[in-house]
């Protein structure tokens, strides 16, 4: 019997009959044999979803440096949506709100009463505090029973102060996870911010960073890297990104998209408002970095940029080779799971390949179909009541700024070669008898550890004790364990480095807890001793 | 202490109805709260003889936690005590959260002491959402009467409201004692409600005849036991007072079906 349907087989019918649709193990490399994902979560399995208000704030928004982004709500969601994630952000003029958690603090009162004039009031004290040139306002799951007008306290909020204010109703409860939020946020930056700001056209080797939300200094590395080669980074979303640089977003030449999941909506609305091409790029992992560098400076097509990026490769990874070397002497040959995200646990199996290591499960929380089958799949995926429930905006083109960087012909030959809108997604890139789960649990993540005992586990902090208690290397790839970066050139070797150090201080597995070695469980028969 | 809620449809005087018939009872001696659950805060008007006490959740929301019954409860005619749970206004918040939590808070205060023989819920219009159940949940309000009259609307909102109570009856234990015909002289009137009920398993409890005296009391800020205790229409409260003090007949209603329902207005309400 295979691990899938061992699995499986420990389900009741009406839970198989779902979770059967979501989980897949490879039979043949390079296929794709499908898979269900962006569906509600069976009610009771322990899933390590988040909700709408996460994706939105969490994820888009929060990195915002320069924004105060405001949690309309009981206290609670503001707080623990604040910090954890670990996007940082450096202001050069010292004013960083990132190390500020805006809430309205709502209490039984403001629900009775409605919100809207304690928001006012906490917009008037940010104001008049903080003075930001942007207001985000973040609504969470009672603002949305109650009903409480934020976009017309964000308009109000503008003529007041002459600010920008912006409301997101990204309620807890919309949609099946996270994934809502991302939608939700991506139609508000390009509905009020992308395109308003007034800075010339950029030089010719221009981009902006989609999807890259500088978890423990992630995007500074990709940024340094592209830098180096004689990159303009326009603007970054959102990590260490600003309200002033994404206002001239529409300036760049070239869009990448590191995080698909969270920001396609976007790459997607600037190509068709502003003409601005966008590539699928990963700069997690060494092999992927340096393919990203390449398409790149393919997309420019210049001889000076291919050989700039090609020296700058050539340069960083000898820097480093020792270091790569090293540690793939102490990571070879060792197995992986990955649960992460809904793009992650692709990027980070190219970066642990780097140094030998093999994945044999991956999933994701949140990701659809795209994500796992790639792009192809879009137009097949059918809409149900949850995806309907999200707002979709279209865009015109705006004739003012729209502009094509490569004729038709040119984009048809470039296309051949680089990932012009294009993303394969995770599924063909595994091997044969991995397995691939859609919004995995606790359960099943125990099961697969039991069958494939993989020697590092890579998830989030719901589940990260589960998985060491049992003995089990695991590291968060949401915070990175308090460490990082991780991407790039240098972020790799960061990595190898803290992965080597857990998997040679398997503290955990030297651990026989007591219920391993004597019955912990008491108990008499039913009928008394007779 | 009974605890007894009122529902109807909005507009059919259930204010109106349970102050009247609580001065009947007060004539009688009983000790009485009126609580009102609606957030126009109107519910207590005739027994106080006018607007008169700052509402629960405005004080909640004025004073805090530290807040004194005194600060809400009032006494009016024949010394009926007199609550208003308030909330926001038209459009914003959330009543039926408000009137959760005022309940709630007068648990806490301490309002509902020994002595009380009835505690009379006024909650507004239709059971829109739980917070207007409140009142017949978690083994409150034990006993709901039903403010109709024979207009095809009022029916179909006692019949939601028979719904409502149909669900909470098995976890709080909650009970239909009847439905209050205040009528509207439509045709056939007492016939229809009175078949209805029926059909529901409960009864028409009493019928209140249709009387201008109602309104002329009302425009004094008085019952109309207060206003003018000889006219008909202070007897037809008394009785209806009388009648729900020696009320024993206690139901969980059987809500009709749609169908059932336009039946039951086609045979009694066209006069041919």
């Amino acid at each position: 019997m295979d691990e899938r349907t061992k699995m499986l087989e420990k389900y009741s019918s009406r839970v198989y009959r779902n979770r059967k649709e979501h989980v897949i193990q490879i039979e043949e490399e390079g296929a794709n044999p499908g898979i269900m994902a962006n569906t509600r979560s069976v009610p009771g399995i322990m899933t390590n979803r988040g909700c709408c208000y996460a994706g939105c704030k969490g994820v888009v928004l929060g990195p915002l440096k320069d924004v105060a982004v405001i949690t309309h709500g009981p206290i609670g969601c503001g707080f623990y949506s604040w910090g954890t994630r670990r996007h940082k952000g450096k202001c050069e003029d010292g004013r960083n709100f990132l190390e500020y958690c805006f809430s309205t603090d709502m209490q039984e009162p403001d629900i009775v009463f409605g919100g809207e004039k304690k928001l006012k009031q906490a917009i008037a004290e940010t104001v008049e505090i903080f003075n930001p040139k942007c207001i985000m306002i973040c609504s969470t799951c009672p603002v949305g029973l109650i009903g409480d007008d934020i976009h017309a306290v964000a308009s109000w909020a503008e003529k007041e102060y002459g600010i920008k204010c912006i409301a997101f109703s990204c309620e807890g409860y919309k949609g099946v996870s996270q994934s809502g939020g991302h939608h939700i946020a991506n139609n508000g930056l390009m509905r009020h911010v992308i395109g308003t700001g007034d800075a010339p056209p950029a030089k010719r080797y221009s981009v902006n960073i989609l999807g890259e939300y500088n978890i423990g200094g992630d995007g500074w590395e990709t940024s340094r890297i592209l830098k180096r080669i004689g990159y303009d980074v326009i603007s970054v979303f959102t990590g260490d990104g600003s309200y002033e640089d994404i206002k001239n977003a529409h300036t760049a030449n070239l869009n990448l998209v590191q995080c698909h999941r969270s920001i396609n909506y976007i790459a997607e609305m600037m190509k068709t408002k502003y003409g601005i091409d966008w590539i699928k790029v990963n700069f997690i992992g060494l092999t992927a970095t340096c393919e990203s560098l390449r398409n790149m400076a393919k997309y420019f097509g210049d001889k000076e940029l291919i050989d700039r990026t090609e020296e700058v490769i050539a340069d960083e990874l000898a820097a480093i080779h020792d270091e790569v070397e090293y540690y793939k002497g102490k990571l070879k040959g060792k197995t992986a799971g990955i649960f992460v995200g809904g793009s992650r646990s692709h990027h980070y199996q190219n970066l642990l390949a780097d140094f030998g290591v093999e994945t044999v499960v991956a999933g994701y929380e949140f990701a659809h179909r795209d994500d796992y089958e790639g792009r192809e799949v879009i137009p097949d995926i059918k809409e149900d009541a949850d995806s309907k429930n999200i707002e979709q905006i279209t865009v015109e083109p705006d004739p003012s700024k729209y502009r094509e960087m490569l004729s038709p012909d040119e984009y048809e030959e470039k296309a051949k070669e680089i990932p012009l809108e294009q993303y394969k997604g995770m599924i063909r890139e595994m091997k044969k008898g991995a397995m691939v789960v859609d919004d995995f649990n606790h359960f099943e993540t125990e099961e697969l550890l039991k069958y494939y005992k993989p020697d590092l586990f890579f998830s989030g902090i719901k589940d990260k004790y589960v998985i060491q208690k049992s003995g089990v290397v695991s590291r968060q790839m949401h915070s990175y364990d308090y460490k990082g970066p991780y991407a790039g050139f240098k972020g790799a070797v960061n990595f190898a480095r803290d992965v080597a150090m857990s998997l040679y201080t398997p503290a955990w597995g030297f651990v026989t807890p007591p219920w391993k070695t004597k019955p912990m469980l008491q108990g008499k028969l039913a009928g008394g001793d007779k | 202490m009974r605890q007894v809620a009122i529902y109807g449809k909005g507009g059919i005087g259930k204010s109106t109805t349970t102050q009247n018939l609580n001065a009947g009872l007060g004539e009688m001696g009983k000790n009485i709260m009126i609580v009102g659950c609606d957030p126009k805060a109107d519910s207590t008007r005739l027994i106080l003889g006018g607007l008169a006490q700052q509402t629960v959740l405005d004080t909640l929301r004025e004073e805090g936690d530290d807040i004194d019954l005194d600060f809400v409860m009032k006494r009016g005619f024949k010394g009926i005590r007199c609550v208003e749970s308030g909330g926001p206004e038209p459009g914003v918040g959330c009543a039926g959260r408000g009137i959760i939590t005022s309940i709630g808070l007068l648990e806490r205060l301490g309002a509902y002491t020994e002595d009380l023989d009835y505690v009379f819920y006024d909650v507004l219009g239709d059971v829109v959402c739980g917070g207007f159940a409140m009142p017949i949940r978690e083994g409150k309000a034990q006993e709901i009467y039903i403010v109709a009259s024979g207009e095809m609307m009022a029916l179909y909102a006692a019949n939601n409201i028979s719904k409502g109570i149909q669900k909470y009856a098995n976890t709080g234990g909650v009970r239909l004692g009847g439905i209050i015909c205040n009528s509207r002289k439509v045709d056939g009137e007492a016939e229809l409600v009175e078949a209805f009920a029926k059909e529901l398993g409960s009864q028409m409890i009493h019928f209140v005849p249709r009387d201008n005296m109602v309104q002329r009391a009302e425009i004094n800020k008085k019952t109309v036991i207060d206003y003018d205790p000889t006219c008909n229409q202070a007897d037809e409260y008394r009785k209806l007072a009388k009648k729900i003090d020696e009320n024993d007949m206690f139901v969980i209603p059987k809500p009709l079906k749609q169908e059932r329902l336009e039946e039951l207005l086609m045979e009694h309400g066209i006069l041919d």
